[in-house]
């Protein structure tokens, strides 16, 4: 028997929608092969690793904390992604909101109104975007690749952010170690629920993935990121201009990930450290496209990620399995979405008999 | 059910003496760790869980451990930390210095549970904070490299130029100087605890450089494998790595957690915990030296006998006279630093040409 890929006379709508679907079902079919060879029982562990985490109301609030971040940048890049721009710096830019935020909180926080958390939001989204403009403006006027330039601005931001917290912006009675003051809680987020970390800032996501959704859907402006994406020459004889929508399309995607660092700043971590992301603007290249580049995809596609985390955790503490299987099983998710990715475009074809593998080769 | 308990079994047994049954597990103290590194780093992360083993052995049947590895210090770490309370855990070790905000207000949540936070200095009535004199260590391996250094160049792979580190890089160079008052350092930042690509760059950009001795304040043993490779000598950092650079290794600084977490896990038991801040040197033992190996007989005698007067006293790294790198006295001739200013050290002694950071 032989099989074969055809490719298919149209992308199947079906599979596009299946498709993370299975993958995401052959992860969890992975996880417990992987589990019964490590000698855990795989009913148990699977309940520890991706039911525990949804069964309690404090797991379920570090669920959202943990995603919002993911799906507010992830929301942003796919506006990018969708008109063909190539943002890869989104951790960069993440950081440059924090830091200009943090700015804005560390100069005016004593003031203590309440205009100093909105202001600290508005110059993170605006950081973000000024600093993911500045891909976008090379790849416009000197046609500069933007994946290379936009990743190479995530390093600089991280030694800027270094500088910062290590130098001029260094808390003085903190034995000299590399981290500001701790906000003041006109600075900071409010919790939405008391006791846990659940704080106003994570209503932005879905609020992000809404907006997105009647930006691309319902806007010309989001028909012409569309249109400029998939076919650039049929978006210059329509007459967009192409230069204007990639600028666009990364400040938007720039202003998003600044604000969900600002956010993270000015919630969970309440003062600038060096290390300010666990890699949230990496993941979230994932989560953009687990979530087919759709807003509500994201959203779902970021729930999962985060779940993933926080299962690997419990399944640390509650199994002693190593750290180890969760990356080996967020990995797997990434190649089961590729692989099955691969039959939106192509069939499989299979050859029951002898002769016709024989009239194939002649 | 019993066969669940079969395979639970199984799977531990590779890494524990001990199969913790539910029934009896109700009874026992549960103690968590964090680790900012894999558990099979090494060098600082491994460290800390070979403690956390000796624990489990010398109070068997008394106390549970378990462990989160690989715990990035910034937002996920107080939920980590958190999780480990809510297991169930009543005495939890955070065991590195970004973990502390995140150890602070989780301690707030849990008043019941006892957190122990390394390298830190913020405490609370629930939680202490112990740390290791290393630059103690550093004194004894600079003054070794003072003598086994031909070039008289010195290669420092340096982490963060945090005051630990800050600290350990003065002692190490002080001690240096004792035996060769013109010896040289350079110094790498890497930015990480655990890099082993970037640390091996680092070495190897030090030894072109013209160093005949590499030390470094990561956590991997990179480091040392590239000096081994290299034909120059190395100090092991945090664990014995000898067997990774057998030709290479001179000594090096071995961090011994495990007195005091048996300490502090009974005192838990005793019910006479109380928080406090331990910083112990290689007096207690808290640090030790790797055997003094590929040296002549005289340098290791200079070695055991540095070691020795340290560890009873009478000798201080940072005795007087101590002048800043501009100059400035900051330790008068008879006086010794005291240890506040080693936490907060910001600043290199005279003769390091380096930039002193921050």
């Amino acid at each position: 028997m032989l099989i074969e890929l055809e490719r298919r006379s149209a992308p199947s709508r079906i599979m596009m929608l299946a498709s993370p679907a299975i993958a995401v079902a052959l992860t969890v079919v992975t996880a417990a092969l992987l589990l019964a060879a490590i000698g855990v029982d795989p009913v148990h562990g699977l309940g520890v690793y991706f039911i525990a985490p949804l069964s309690t109301g404090w797991s379920l609030q570090e669920l959202a904390v943990k995603a919002s971040p993911l799906v507010l940048i992830a929301v942003g890049l796919a506006i990018c992604f969708r008109a063909n721009s190539w943002n890869i710096g989104a951790e960069g830019q993440y950081l440059a909101g924090a830091m200009l935020g943090g700015w804005f909180a560390l100069a005016y926080q004593t003031a203590g109104a309440w205009w100093v958390l909105p202001g600290m939001l508005l110059l993170g989204a605006l950081g973000g975007m000024l600093y993911a403009l500045i891909p976008a403006a090379l790849r416009v006027f000197f046609g500069a690749n933007e994946i290379l330039t936009s990743l190479m601005l995530v390093y600089v931001a991280q030694f800027g952010l270094d500088y910062l917290v290590r130098g001029p912006w260094r808390d003085p009675h903190g034995f000299n170690f590399p981290q500001t003051v701790a906000f003041e809680p006109a600075a900071t987020m409010p919790l939405l629920l008391a006791g846990g970390r659940l704080h106003w800032g994570v209503l932005l996501a879905p609020l992000a993935v809404a907006v997105a959704i009647v930006f691309l859907g319902a806007t010309l402006r989001g028909f012409e990121l569309r249109v400029v994406g998939m076919a650039p020459r049929a978006g210059r004889f329509a007459g967009f201009d192409v230069r204007r929508d990639i600028l666009l399309a990364f400040a938007v995607s720039g202003a998003l990930a600044g604000l969900a660092g600002i956010i993270e700043v000015a919630g969970p971590i309440g003062q600038l450290l060096p290390t300010l992301s666990p890699g949230y603007g990496f993941a979230a290249i994932i989560v953009a496209f687990l979530g087919r580049l759709n807003p509500i995809g994201i959203l779902l596609a970021g729930l999962i990620l985060a779940l993933s985390y926080l299962g690997g955790e419990q399944a640390q503490i509650a199994l002693r399995v190593p750290l180890d299987l969760t990356i080996v099983l967020q990995g797997a998710l990434l190649f089961y979405v590729l692989a099955c990715d691969t039959f939106i475009l192509y069939r499989l074809h299979l050859f029951g008999g002898r002769r016709k593998a024989v009239q194939r080769a002649a | 059910m019993i066969r669940r308990e079969f395979l639970r079994g199984t799977a531990l047994l590779a890494s524990l003496p001990l199969v913790a049954r539910p029934a009896q597990a109700a009874e026992r103290l549960k103690v968590g760790f964090i680790y900012v590194g894999p558990v099979g780093d090494f060098g600082w992360s491994c460290q800390h869980d070979i403690a956390r083993k000796a624990l489990e052995q010398a109070l068997a049947g008394k106390v549970e451990t378990t462990y989160v590895e690989n715990v990035p210090e910034g937002p996920d770490a107080e939920r980590a930390i958190e999780g480990l309370a809510r297991s169930g855990c009543k005495l939890v070790f955070t065991t590195s210095f970004g973990f502390m905000d995140a150890t602070v207000k989780v301690a707030k949540r849990f008043p019941e549970v006892k957190f122990e936070h390394a390298t830190g200095y913020k405490r609370a009535e629930n939680l202490a904070t112990y740390s290791g004199r290393f630059y103690e260590g550093r004194y004894v391996i600079g003054q070794i490299a003072g003598k086994m250094s031909k070039r008289g160049v010195v290669g420092y792979v340096g982490s963060f130029p945090i005051p630990e580190v800050v600290s350990g890089i003065n002692a190490f160079m002080l001690g240096a100087w004792s035996v060769n008052p013109a010896m040289k350092v350079k110094i790498v930042w890497v930015n990480s605890w655990f890099d082993p690509g970037k640390e091996a760059d680092a070495a190897k950009a030090l030894i072109d450089q013209g160093a005949d001795i590499v030390t470094q304040h990561t956590d991997s043993p990179a480091a040392m494998q590239i000096a081994e490779q290299r034909g120059v000598h190395a100090f092991s950092q945090d664990s014995d790595m000898l067997k990774f650079g057998p030709k290479a290794q001179l000594s090096g600084i071995i961090d011994n957690w495990s007195p005091y977490y048996i300490e502090r896990t009974r005192a838990v038991l005793d019910g006479t915990w109380t928080s406090g801040d331990v910083w112990g040197g290689l007096g207690s033992r808290m640090v030790v030296m790797a055997p003094f190996t590929n040296m002549t007989p005289e340098v290791k005698m200079m070695a055991e006998a540095t070691t020795a007067s340290i560890a009873a006293g009478k000798l201080h790294p940072f005795h007087g006279p101590v002048y800043k790198q501009d100059g400035t006295l900051m330790v008068k001739d008879g006086a010794v630093l005291p240890d506040p200013d080693i936490l907060g050290m910001n600043w290199y002694v005279k003769g390091i040409d380096e930039k002193a950071p921050g």
